[in-house]
């Protein structure tokens, strides 16, 4: 089960060495990870999520991030009310007759065309993972030649 | 001040009086100052000693341990102390040398990433890259190390920052949001460990190592004798409770007593104080305690349920909630039948073994208990050595037993001894030895000498690794691969450094050898030679459940 996990931590130099280093030392892939200062600059906010087969072990590791002297909250959204968005760039290839599909495409997103150059677009998608892997599977005919994602972020009520 | 008399006068103001550790080039602006400083400074031969010492001190006297050394190899070899620490709790403060810190990143002489290589092994690291942060620092790293579940601190401190000039600004405060720990066992928690208490009928007090950490002795003592809970100790917990009571035990575990793993088999009702379900205690997992409720008193909230699903954990220091647990305690079960059928199974397995005409290293221990009267401190390497330890010699205060209990380092008991016997220096220190790991730190004999820190240590003497030997006779059909081991003539070399060399190959000269190490005024070796083959029994084959044990009750 795939878990989204926030840490809110002290923003200093190691804290996210220190995170990292629990999941790798029990042999656990971080699926995506975004870090950023928060209202207070002394402090930065984590997103993770992470892939655990075994419930035990996640338990486990969240209760080691709590232990950790830097880590100041942990939060697991699983069983949470919140939202969660993911921004994601997604290099299609690009012609101008295909320009109205395209678009037709990207009106049912939060999605748009930011740039075209020669034969490629560059398009940015801020949505939950859900319709994002959705928009990906519209996109797939017109040639999905590179993408970028930033990893979910998440809050709660 | 610079940072060097900076880091000496907090060190000072945090009460340290003595410490172990070697100089390099990276803490010379440090050793400067040490050298007029008055805190005792233990030059170790190796800094693996320096940490073990620091540990050793540590376990003895309940304060912070202190160990120093250079960057690079001075660092790295103090990972091995800073590892056993961290298994066991220890309250450590360490402190390394690092190159400038223009240089950090950069391969220079004698770098290493020393934070980043103690980042799992300690329970906070700092690298300090502005002298303006090292009073906080150094008051940070004690209140890290001592408080909560305790643990090694490291701080890294490049020369150039030991050398900065910065007006010295005492912190009286330590406020770290991200670390509170809980010390109050919940009341509604309490309560309802109250009420299983007063249903059970087969209760079983399980100790372990923080009962020692938060002197709970007195409180656990209560307790047992309040609710007539039988206590069996893990290897950490033992001297939490005296091993001479009748409502005790000893150890169980893989190579616990028959009767406790059976007591913990059969139990309705595990009390566990401060010990965490460690695979060498359980066994094989799933037919752990299959009686029993749980009751789990921890101050680390990551040890409740990590191996041992329970039912009322109670997070918190462990003498404060026997505390509050003996004052809610109305209603106590009756156990005489409980206790009867352990007293039952204590007259027909007790632990044993063929005493005969040759040197058994269980009859050493007992004449070593004996003729100490069971006021020793006893340190241990880790092996045959250890096990024999913890079976054959009675613990009955705390901190008289120290051991590498989770990392099970060889080489830790001389130098733990050396610490020992720095923080009691009016006790005796009996290191109990293999002849495999007093090979492992035996250069600290100069350590000793050279401070007069009268040690004793009594090497059990086998020619072999023993437990591995043991493991390969029991499971690996008699091949004894790599474990016949030589070594030095103990006694010459003991002599060749300034210490006491004796030797016993008979049975009646163990006694009297006992007897003149007591009474000499000096570092003394004993060399036993004893049965070359003898075992650990009884014991469990790992991946058993607890009661399945070779030489135990069928």
């Amino acid at each position: 089960m795939r878990h989204t996990i926030s840490v809110l931590v002290e923003n200093k130099f190691g804290v996210l060495a220190r995170i990292a280093g629990l999941f790798s030392a029990r042999g656990y892939n971080i699926a995506s990870l975004a870090v950023s200062e928060t209202l207070d600059p002394a402090v930065s906010y984590m997103t993770m999520v992470v892939e655990a087969e075994d419930e035990k072990i996640l338990e486990q590791i969240k209760k080691q991030l709590n232990k950790l002297i830097d880590v100041i909250t942990v939060t697991d959204f699983t069983k949470k009310e919140h939202i969660d968005r993911e921004l994601i760039l997604i290099k299609v290839k690009y012609s101008a007759k295909k320009k109205t599909k395209l678009e037709g495409i990207l009106n049912k997103y939060v999605a748009k065309i930011i740039q075209h150059k020669g034969d490629v677009a560059i398009i940015e998608a801020v949505d939950e993972q859900e319709k994002i892997k959705q928009l990906l599977a519209d996109l797939d005919r017109f040639g999905i030649k590179e993408l970028v994602r930033t990893g979910r972020i998440a809050m709660a009520y | 001040m610079t940072g060097a008399e900076i880091l000496i006068e907090c060190l000072k103001r945090e009460g340290v009086q003595v410490m172990f550790g070697y100089p390099g080039g990276s803490v010379l602006p440090l050793f400067d100052k040490l050298y007029d400083a008055d805190i005792k400074f233990i030059l170790t031969r190796h800094e693996q000693g320096a940490a073990h010492a620091a540990d050793g001190y540590a376990r003895a006297t309940g304060k912070v341990g202190v160990c120093l050394a250079t960057s690079g190899p001075g660092a790295t070899n103090l990972t091995t102390g800073i590892a056993n620490a961290y298994m066991d709790s220890i309250p450590m403060v360490a402190i390394t040398g690092q190159v400038k810190t223009f240089l950090i990143g950069n391969d220079a002489f004698q770098e290493a990433d020393v934070t980043g290589i103690t980042r799992p092994i300690t329970k906070h690291n700092y690298l300090v890259k502005d002298v303006k942060d090292l009073a906080r620092i150094v008051r940070e790293a004690f209140y890290i190390a001592s408080t909560g579940r305790p643990g090694p601190v490291l701080i890294d401190i490049p020369v150039d920052v030991q050398q900065k000039d910065i007006e010295f600004i005492w912190p009286e405060e330590v406020d770290i949001r991200g670390y509170k720990p809980t010390y109050f066992g919940h009341p509604g928690q309490i309560k309802k460990a109250v009420r299983l208490i007063a249903e059970s009928k087969k209760p079983l007090i399980y100790a372990g190592g923080g009962t020692i950490t938060s002197g709970a002795y007195n409180k656990l003592r209560e307790l047992a004798e309040k609710i007539q809970a039988p206590v069996t100790m893990t290897l950490m917990g033992l001297g939490g409770f005296p091993g001479t009571h009748e409502l005790s035990l000893g150890m169980l575990g893989m190579h616990g007593t028959a009767y406790a793993n059976h007591a913990i088999m059969e139990s309705d009702l595990i009390i566990a104080v401060a010990a965490r379900f460690d695979d060498r205690v359980t066994g094989r997992l799933d037919a752990f305690a299959p009686h029993a409720k749980i009751i789990h008193i921890d101050i680390d909230p990551a040890s409740i349920s990590k191996n041992v699903k329970v039912d009322i954990p109670i997070v918190g220091d462990a003498k404060n909630i026997l505390g509050q647990l003996l004052e809610e305690i109305k209603k106590v079960p009756d156990t005489s039948d409980w206790r009867k059928t352990i007293e039952s199974w204590k007259k027909k397995h007790p632990l044993q073994y063929k005493d005969d005409a040759k040197i058994k290293p269980q009859y050493v221990i007992e004449q070593i208990y004996e003729a100490t009267g069971g006021e020793a401190i006893i340190t241990t390497e880790v092996g045959q050595n250890q096990m024999w330890a913890c079976q054959w010699y009675k613990y009955i205060h705390p901190r008289t037993f120290i051991s590498s209990g989770g990392l099970g380092t060889m080489g830790f008991g001389f130098p733990a001894a050396i610490g020992a016997k720095m923080g009691c220096p009016e006790k005796i220190v009996f290191d109990i030895a293999g002849d495999g790991s007093i090979q492992m730190n035996i250069q600290e004999l100069a350590t000793c000498i050279s401070n007069k820190i009268n040690v004793k240590v009594a090497i059990l003497n086998n020619g072999y690794l023993g437990m591995v030997r043991q493991w390969q006779e029991l499971f690996y059909k008699k091949r004894y691969s790599y474990t016949c081991i030589t070594g030095p003539d103990f006694v010459k070399l003991a002599e060749s450094y300034g210490a006491l060399g004796l030797r016993a190959t008979k049975k009646e000269e163990v006694r009297p050898a006992i007897e003149k190490a007591l009474s000499a005024d000096n570092t003394v070796f004993i060399d036993f030679h004893i049965e070359p083959e003898e075992d650990v029994f009884p014991m469990v084959p790992a991946g058993e459940a607890i009661n399945r044990m070779i030489g135990g009750m069928a």
